[in-house]
């Protein structure tokens, strides 16, 4: 049960962009920014560290639908959990590996992330415009994790629900509402 | 010393922005929105609620600015700013303010401690459903922009009376408007 008026049958985030369309319009624009155009890191690996970030934070909602974007984009679901569980041992690039370990250091405190864990990836290959963008997907998700839980939003347990959704993140992005419509809330 | 190569010459969260201007303007636009656009809380209220969770995060940059937004808001009133910082209970603010600071604070740990109670506690001192909308948001958007301060190892000036300029001129001129002081240089990577 949502703590404010949320529009009925809108579930995790799309309820409160619905909301409060002032607020969606920047958010969307800085998703879309971040895990949609072009950049040398893959929108797959992108959506993996958002996954990650969403996992390590134990918000159902947006691991769930990140997840499914990244495995949309990467045509493979267990590399997700595996990054989800253990993505030290995940067939992932050590490079990302490297830009994971930073993420999970931010999604903490930004203060935790040193000068070696950079100096690591960047020996991987890592540029720095690629771990600006970790260190601000790994905080951008620490805002939209927080937005999900803090309103008490509707977070459905249903993985159709959550590829249907990946399907529309992978192909279109965040500038357009994947959830339209309301759903059946039942 | 930052982690990246940042522009030099820019504090926190401006060399960021200048470092990467494509994320920058929706940065700058979900701010200007949240702390400066039509709202029935006050500007000087936003911006108590940003300082707070910038104090509880301890990011110095965006708590010194945020708390001089602030304080500009509120007829310069620094005294207030450190209350709200150290202990806003025993704060000159109103009740409402209190208690959607709660929840400001709940939010900065974890979204799934704000409980109904807190929320019917600041429903019944006179806030709205936008109003917590706006406070869960506020607090949310303030982790971020903490740890994208910190977590490039921005640097983050000790200097006062810098702070207290260029909080006026925010409070002022607004977000955007002064954005555009360091986004209009192209950047260099």
């Amino acid at each position: 049960m949502p703590h404010i008026a949320l529009p009925e049958g809108f579930p995790g985030i799309s309820a409160g962009l619905t909301y409060r369309p002032e607020t969606a319009k920047p958010m969307r624009e800085l998703a879309h920014v971040l895990l949609h155009d072009a950049n040398s890191l893959t929108p797959g690996e992108r959506e993996l560290i958002a996954t990650y970030v969403s996992s390590e934070n134990n918000c159902h909602f947006c691991h769930s639908s990140h997840g499914a974007a990244a495995a949309c984009h990467l045509g493979d679901p267990s590399v997700v959990e595996k990054v989800k569980t253990d993505f030290l041992s995940a067939p992932v690039s050590d490079k990302l590996k490297a830009l994971l370990a930073i993420a999970g250091k931010v999604r903490q405190d930004g203060k935790l992330v040193t000068a070696a864990d950079v100096e690591a990836a960047r020996k991987l290959g890592a540029t720095d415009i690629e771990i600006h963008d970790t260190v601000l997907i790994a905080a951008a998700f620490s805002m939209f994790n927080r937005y999900v839980d803090g309103l008490g939003t509707w977070q459905p347990h249903d993985p159709d629900m959550y590829a249907q959704m990946g399907k529309h993140l992978a192909a279109e992005g965040y500038t357009a509402p994947s959830i339209r419509q309301p759903l059946q809330t039942t | 010393m930052p982690h990246i190569a940042l522009p030099p010459g820019h504090a926190g969260i401006r060399s960021a922005m200048a470092f990467r201007p494509e994320t920058a303007r929706p940065l700058n636009a979900l701010v200007e929105v949240l702390l400066t656009g039509p709202s029935t809380l006050t500007r000087g209220e936003r911006e108590l609620i940003a300082t707070y969770v910038s104090s509880l995060n301890c990011t110095h940059f965006c708590h010194s600015i945020h708390g001089a937004i602030a304080a500009a808001h509120l007829g310069g009133d620094e005294a207030l700013v450190r209350q709200v910082k150290t202990d806003f209970t025993q704060a000159a603010i109103s009740p409402k303010l209190k208690a959607l600071l709660v929840i400001a604070g709940k939010v900065q740990k974890d979204g799934k401690l704000v409980t109904p109670a807190d929320v019917e506690a600041a429903r019944n001192l006179g806030a709205t459903d936008i109003e917590i909308h706006d406070t869960v948001l506020i607090a949310a958007a303030f982790c971020m922009y903490n740890r994208y301060v910190d977590g490039l190892g921005t640097e983050q000036p000790d200097d006062e009376a810098l702070y207290r300029e260029r909080g006026r001129r925010v409070a002022r001129d607004g977000y955007v408007a002064v954005s555009e002081e360091y986004l209009t240089t192209p950047a260099t990577h």
